[in-house]
């Protein structure tokens, strides 16, 4: 299980994720700096969380023309399983190679807690698949900017192609995205992109451990 | 642009204007034989400023215990440091930014968090947490909605963005803050007790570097500015407001980091209060050298800046180092890879004088000696007033039903929850934090990485505390109280005291009442600190904190940071069912409870002034041993300190998340009363009372055995329950669910 790590200027979850992976596959992830342009036979590519460029201009707008967005694309075309988390989520719908754009949470705060996700019925996807859809996670979110907006008829195509991987609990939408939206998968289903922190789920000492369920899921499925 | 004229003297007018008295000004002119030009009275205006010489409270300051086994570092350099064994060390300490937060709350309050992260990863530590203590006026005020906002919306937005969690702290409401708030933000951080960098510059003809971000007319004279009461055209006063950039914060973060993984380090130390003045001066003097710097290198932001611009600018992001002669290069490459401004401005010289050159001309050559160690220590006059009020309960008492006064205190804004602006806040980023003072009293952050095979890891305790009303109404016996409810925090958290920080907040020092709660306060952290062992390893003065000659509240906050040797021995404080409940510190008899200078008295007699509850050191420290033994005998499910509002109100916070209830076990004498004399129930179920402790247990006669044997005063509350119902037999009643929504929803509702 190969792992890559992206890590732009003002990226600031990529330890969290490394210490998460490397306690859950006993192996080493691998830091990649934003100017590297060669980032070939990785299992899995990660886009921690962060503010990447301090959020100017606007939220993975400036990390998504780093050189190592071409490599990035890349590793989408062969197929590889690529994972955005918070604002690695940002970065991905800025590149496209996600539908949608996340905008300001609605209550126009910055929100960090714990909250569950439900794991939706997919299309088959190494993100989702292994859990039962209508399984709850909690995992905790810290954001900013997670209002997860499409349009009509792009909601209807993820909704007919599964394409919706977690969503908030009616009721707990904390951010109003558009259907409750906590997570999205491409087309393919080899990308995910998530607003809530898997990575701090993980070791005893957080509130909750569904975030170490969803990447052992991950890895299996990767594996398998 | 045209030369600047170095030969214009500084008129004592203008020296004036800079913030300097006649009397210092006529000093600065003996001292150094000469009228300074304005570009040498800007420097020593700003070094000579309460903010950053102490002159009002120095005096009293060194009285305070600063050594012990465990202090690396005691205050002098930029944060205070402590031996956590393993070879770590903990680095701490606190800071205010409130008079930039009054004129421009989101910018002051995140360059407040900005400033106090870089005092500590200067020293070579990598910050792991943030606490904050914020004070705002009445909650009804026209300003406070505003304030509070655009303070926690800037204390979000540097510390979310920079990525270090912001782990707790405290927020009160009082009308004294009115037009004078007050952001305290204190930082810890962990560093490898052989890779700990100092300020003291040393070597002749080491190059000076400067790096970070570029320097800009912001902020300009800001120490003297903090250092100043403020009138009404506050508004005037917003250009000297510094703005912060945490993304640039966060590349200076890292490039520091790395470069100290290096050995081409020899010191460094932040651009904070008067900016290049403050650290030049400091820098060389600590290391009985000189230094020389060409202000034409320096990286600018805006045009044609005048020396006395670039020299007092408070431009954020920025540090000064010392670096090995020849080192420049490979030192430069890293802040390159980080986008960040690297420039040599100059060299370390043997003079101990300040030489500024700019276009070739020396503008500034002053004496360091004279600007460090001969600027004024002054003796102000002083009287430690207490307050001779002494309120019987029965003047305090209110007639209300229990059930009344405790929704009362629970929904009121300095007991319910601060989850509103806690959330705000990123408090589970670097994935290490246990306990954000919510589920403990303390707060509580694992030493990442020190889990080893079965052994499950160490955590840093962090509290923070300061009781006004007691400090008002007798600044000695205040100041021990506040030192140990800091301390009591982190015991019933499971984490044994170190060492503390404090950030002096006060009034205009000038008045003698005012420095009397100065001295007065501070010999009371004295005590205490000797009496607990936590030496005082850093700290801040804030005073001056007064509008149109109105002072706020005496605020001197301690923030404490302590060890938990092994997290599985954290205590939390959420009871469950069917645990007893103890009072630890008090027994049955001759208890009548001390309503004065309580939260109850503020919610109901609207007036603060009483005596203060009386405190033993002695007994304080004996309860925090009891409790360290019960924890270490596992006698103790869940723990909580009896601080404000008293036993009940304390007792209600450990059974809201579990929703349990609880018969109150009263004591005989109070279980009859007629209506007259129910002041004894009320001081029984409101009075703070010092030196006490709520636990649960599920071992009640090992407990019982316990007290006996360490002769330990304890009281049995009760067995709690699923009902949801906290009963005071043959008086009230009160039901938890309730509780919960005013608890979690007072606030919010007042900030809708």
């Amino acid at each position: 299980m190969r792992v890559a790590i992206i890590v732009f200027p003002g990226s600031n979850c990529d330890r969290d994720i490394f210490e998460a992976i490397k306690y859950i596959s006993k192996k080493m992830p691998k830091y990649i700096w934003h100017k590297e342009t060669n980032i070939e036979n990785f299992d899995l590519i990660i886009i921690p969380g962060g503010f990447t460029f301090g959020d100017y201009l606007r939220c993975g707008a400036l990390a998504s023309n780093s050189p190592v967005i071409k490599s990035i694309r890349d590793h989408a075309s062969r197929g590889g399983a690529i994972l955005g988390i918070c604002n690695g989520f940002q970065i991905l719908t800025e590149t496209k190679l996600l539908p949608g754009t996340l905008i300001r949470n609605n209550a126009l705060k910055f929100l960090c807690h714990d909250l569950n996700v439900i794991v939706q019925d997919t299309l088959p996807s190494p993100f989702t698949w292994g859990f039962k859809p209508t399984t709850k996670l909690n995992i905790p979110i810290a954001h900013n900017e997670g209002n997860y907006y499409v349009n009509g008829n792009e909601l209807k195509k993820l909704i007919f192609n599964g394409q919706i991987a977690f969503k908030y609990e009616e009721n707990f939408n904390p951010n109003g995205s558009v259907e409750n939206i906590a997570g999205v998968l491409s087309e393919n289903g080899r990308i995910l992109g998530m607003m809530p922190h898997p990575e701090r789920s993980v070791f005893n000492h957080h509130n909750s451990l569904d975030g170490k369920l969803f990447f052992q899921n991950l890895m299996e499925q990767l594996l398998s | 642009m045209t030369k600047e004229n170095i030969n214009i003297e500084c008129t004592l007018n203008q020296a004036i204007e800079m913030g300097l008295t006649e009397e210092e000004f006529k000093l600065i002119c003996q001292k150094i034989g000469k009228t300074p030009n304005l570009t040498e009275a800007g420097i020593c205006s700003a070094m000579f400023s309460e903010h950053c010489s102490y002159k009002s409270s120095k005096k009293w300051l060194k009285t305070l215990p600063t050594s012990g086994d465990h202090v690396i570092q005691g205050p002098g350099e930029n944060a205070g440091i402590i031996d956590i064994g393993d070879d770590q060390a903990i680095v701490f300490k606190i800071e205010s930014h409130n008079h930039p937060s009054f004129i421009d709350p989101y910018q002051g309050a995140a360059t407040g968090v900005g400033g106090i992260l870089r005092d500590v990863f200067t020293m070579g530590a990598r910050p792991i947490a943030l606490m904050n203590v914020l004070r705002f006026g009445d909650i009804n005020h026209s300003l406070t909605n505003h304030l509070l906002r655009g303070v926690v919306e800037g204390i979000g937005g540097y510390g979310n963005c920079i990525g270090i969690p912001t782990v707790g702290g405290e927020t009160n409401f009082n009308k004294s803050y009115n037009s004078n708030i007050l952001v305290n933000a204190m930082a810890t951080g962990l560093v490898n007790k052989n890779k700990i960098f100092y300020s003291a510059a040393s070597g002749v003809g080491n190059p000076v570097i400067y790096v970070g971000a570029k320097t800009g007319r912001d902020g300009i004279h800001g120490a003297t500015m903090a250092s100043a009461e403020f009138s009404d055209d506050t508004d005037s006063q917003k250009p000297t407001v510094q703005v912060g950039d945490p993304f640039t914060g966060k590349l200076l973060l890292e490039a520091c980091l790395e470069l100290m993984k290096t050995e081409l380090i020899l010191s460094i130390q932040d651009m904070g209060a008067a900016g290049l003045t403050s650290s030049s001066v400091e820098m060389a003097s600590k290391g009985n050298v000189g230094i020389e710097i060409d202000l034409d290198e320096i990286p600018l932001r805006e045009k044609n800046m005048s020396s006395y611009e670039i020299m007092l600018s408070e431009s954020q992001e920025r540090m000064l180092m010392i670096l090995k002669k020849g080192a420049e290069e490979d030192a430069k490459k890293i802040f390159k890879k980080w986008d960040l401004d690297f420039a040599v401005i100059g060299k370390i010289i043997s003079p101990k004088k300040i030489i500024l050159k700019k276009e070739n001309t020396i503008v500034c050559n002053l004496p360091l000696d004279f600007l460090v160690n001969e600027s004024p220590e002054l003796d102000r006059e002083y009287e430690i007033k207490t307050s001779k009020v002494n309120l019987s309960n029965n003047k305090i008492f209110n007639k209300k039903s229990i059930k009344t006064i405790i929704y009362n205190i629970i929904g009121n804004e300095n007991f319910a929850s601060k989850k509103w602006i806690y959330e705000q806040y990123d408090s589970s980023v670097m994935g290490d934090t246990i306990s954000i003072g919510i589920k403990s009293d303390a707060s509580i952050v694992k030493i990442h990485g020190s889990e080893k095979g079965q052994f499950k890891g160490k955590a840093v305790a962090i509290s923070t505390d300061c009781n006004s009303k007691y400090i008002l109404n007798n600044p000695i016996e205040g100041g021990k109280i506040t030192v140990a409810e800091a301390a009591r925090n982190l015991v019933v958290s499971g984490a044994k005291p170190l060492a503390i920080t404090n950030n002096l907040n006060f009034g205009n020092p000038e008045k003698k009442e005012i420095m009397g709660q100065i001295v007065g306060s501070i010999k009371g952290i004295k005590e205490a600190c000797e009496q607990l062992n936590t030496p005082v390893v850093s700290g801040n003065v804030s005073l001056y904190n007064e509008t149109n000659g109105k002072s706020i509240l005496p605020t001197p906050v301690i923030g404490m940071v302590g060890i938990v040797n092994n997290i599985e021995k954290i205590i939390y404080m959420n009871a469950k069912n069917n645990e007893t409940l103890f009072i630890i510190g008090q027994d049955e008899n001759k208890y009548d409870g001390f309503l004065q200078s309580s939260l109850y008295q503020e919610i109901f007699c609207d007036d603060l002034l009483g005596q203060v509850p009386p405190i033993d050191l002695k007994k304080e420290k004996q309860i925090h041993d009891f409790v360290m033994k019960l924890n270490d005998n596992e006698v103790i499910n869940s723990a909580h300190d009896i601080s404000d509002g008293g036993l009940l109100p304390c007792m209600i916070e450990m059974l809201l998340f579990n929703k349990l209830g609880i018969n109150i076990n009263l004591p005989p004498r109070i279980q009859n009363l007629n209506e007259e004399n129910l002041l004894f129930l009320h001081g029984w179920l409101f009075g703070e009372d010092q030196s006490r402790i709520i636990i649960s247990t599920k071992k009640p006669d090992k407990l019982m055995e316990f007290s006996k044997s360490e002769n330990i005063k304890i009281y049995c509350i009760g067995k709690t329950n699923n009902t949801g119902v906290v009963e005071i037999p043959k008086y009230d009643s009160i039901c938890i669910n309730k509780c919960l929504d005013l608890y979690n929803n007072a606030i919010p509702n007042l900030f809708p």
